[in-house]
């Protein structure tokens, strides 16, 4: 696991993705902090509940490589052919884009260390922004890594992604679009934003984190599957 | 070391590989031969398990590779059809990536070192993997497979695609690996594999269609070489003369290719050598010989020979055996049939 791992976090640096991925959320990330301390409101919080969007479609920017990429290069043949368990080399990868994914969250801390001059911060409502962008942030990874698994092709990984991320994104608008209050509890159930934004309210509540350890672990299951079966077919 | 029994390999209703069965004991070089998409790649993409068997069951070292994956991977070591590189990274990261990936316990930078000195890369170790010539990349991936000292080696036609100096390096290099491995080859030219395999496997449709030592089968196969004759004079007197030769089974008359000569087809009946004779007759009548050579014997006339019953795994021709001995009868018939009657 650990050498897929660090292979992965060096192609993403070789390669000008993880830059891309840095700069565009460290710009945005950047925005939101500047708006919110123009406004007098010293709550990071605000910055991570303005970002649940960006990160929908960042993530499929970091999974659509993850094995498109191998297949094409038919590195696969390495990767599968190793002694070692296939679990592991997706663990691998999954962590490696999640790191990538985390890293412009950790900045966070200097935003937060800057708040400090000038208003009083609560550090638990912090962690709880930490712990809620971290697990929305897996179970969309888990998301872009099985349809990575699916196709050859970055882009067709890439493009149906961005289609996925943009669906849960209008799930809350589905709720209130259609009239039948069955549909609308079943889409709120499953809302990522409605989940996420309890986290940045503060709020850590139990049910929201199974939520998307099960929304993760059911994916990464999925991508086990979908090689395994390949082998079997 | 390997034990392959009843394998199969089917693709919905394409059957790529059908009843395979056999054993190959350690130190062994054997070579895979056949055409492309007889099969050779899916046995070996099943024997690594990348691919898995529909029947029948493979062993390697001792470990049935579908029961235990990781004890028979850790025996082997696979160069698959386009080696597995990851062309942004340095020969030297890369190998340290495969070291790392398949777990190795050797003290990794003399192991490396090693390898990187026995497939003969030490001197680009340094540069990116994409910006390597076709010979050196099929080299990295041969250096990926020794990562780990495997018992087992398996290259999947590792010279398609080099020049001929780079083919005859890897033949070398695959000779030298032969003496501490065990090694399979595949390809789909016989020179190729009778160069470095002393066993030789014909898979043909999926099937194993002979498995027998390389100097045996070329002996076999060698006994059906054609002669070609290309001589200056009138087509019709050869034609007399060589079927007038004694061990002279057919003689197909192939027309003018060069301007004032005639080519020939000779068969000559089995295990006799019929050059000399040609010779000497053709000189007897001052007919200047300008070609005289055995046809090697074409993958496809191997697979003809080999499946249309014509040839049996102890060697003896059946088939044939009718048609091989023309009376003279025979031999004027087909006179006649050339140049009408006279």
């Amino acid at each position: 696991m650990k050498a897929v791992y660090k292979r992965e976090m060096r192609a993403y640096f070789t390669m000008p993705i993880g830059y891309i991925v840095l700069a565009v959320m460290m710009a945005l990330m950047g925005m939101y902090y500047s708006y919110m301390c123009q406004s007098n409101y010293f709550n990071i919080s605000f910055v991570f509940s303005s970002i649940s969007s960006i990160v929908l479609f960042i993530a499929p920017v970091i999974t659509m490589r993850l094995f498109s990429e191998d297949r094409k290069q038919k590195v696969d043949q390495a990767l599968f052919t190793a002694p070692v368990k296939l679990i592991n080399i997706i663990m691998g990868k999954f962590f490696a884009a999640l790191t990538l994914f985390m890293l412009p969250m950790a900045i966070t801390l200097i935003y937060q260390i800057l708040l400090m001059f000038t208003a009083e911060i609560n550090w638990l409502t912090y962690l709880c922004d930490l712990l809620g962008v971290a697990l929305l942030g897996s179970a969309i990874i888990a998301i872009g890594m099985f349809i990575s698994a699916l196709t050859e092709s970055q882009i067709i990984a890439g493009i149906f992604g961005l289609a996925v991320s943009f669906f849960i994104m209008q799930i809350d608008y589905f709720a209130t679009a259609v009239g039948l209050e069955w549909f609308k509890s079943i889409c709120t159930a499953v809302s990522f934003i409605t989940r996420y934004n309890a986290f940045t309210a503060g709020q850590l509540d139990f049910s929201n984190c199974v939520f998307f350890i099960s929304v993760t672990a059911m994916f990464i299951y999925f991508t086990y599957v979908s090689f395994d079966k390949k082998r079997w077919a | 070391m390997i034990e392959v029994k009843n394998l199969s390999k089917r693709y919905g209703n394409h059957v790529a590989v059908k009843d395979a069965n056999f054993s190959i004991s350690e130190g062994e070089v054997v070579g895979f031969l056949g055409p492309n998409g007889a099969g050779k790649s899916t046995i070996m993409n099943i024997l690594t398990g990348y691919i898995s068997l529909t029947g029948g069951s493979a062993k390697i070292g001792g470990y049935d590779i579908i029961d235990y994956p990781e004890q028979a991977k850790r025996n082997i070591g696979y160069l698959p059809e386009h080696p597995p590189l990851y062309l942004d990274m340095t020969v030297r990261e890369y190998l340290n990536f495969i070291y790392d990936l398949k777990n190795v316990k050797f003290p990794k930078n003399p192991h490396i070192d090693e390898i990187c000195e026995l497939v003969n890369i030490k001197d680009v170790e340094n540069r990116l993997i994409k910006n390597l010539s076709k010979g050196y990349k099929q080299r990295v991936g041969i250096a990926q497979a020794l990562v780990g000292n495997p018992n087992v080696l398996i290259l999947d036609e590792p010279t398609v695609g080099l020049d001929p100096k780079q083919i005859i390096e890897i033949r070398k290099l695959i000779a030298a690996l032969g003496k501490h491995h065990t090694v399979i080859v595949s390809s789909h030219i016989l020179s190729e594999i009778q160069a470095v395999c002393k066993r030789i496997l014909i898979i043909n449709n999926g099937e194993i269609v002979a498995d027998d030592t390389a100097e045996n089968l070329s002996k076999k196969l060698s006994s059906d070489h054609t002669v070609k004759l290309r001589v200056q004079a009138p087509e019709k007197e050869v034609l007399k003369v060589l079927l007038g030769i004694r061990g002279v089974s057919d003689v197909k008359p192939l027309g003018s290719n060069e301007k004032g000569s005639v080519d020939f087809d000779i068969e000559p009946e089995e295990n006799t050598d019929i050059r000399k004779e040609i010779f000497t007759r053709m000189s007897d009548r001052k007919w200047p010989v300008l070609e005289l050579y055995t046809e090697e014997m074409s993958l496809e006339k191997i697979f003809l020979s080999l499946t249309d019953g014509s040839y049996n795994k102890s060697g003896k021709k059946s088939a044939k055996k009718d048609k091989k001995q023309l009376t003279d009868d025979d031999k004027s018939a087909v006179l006649e049939a050339v140049y009408g009657e006279e």
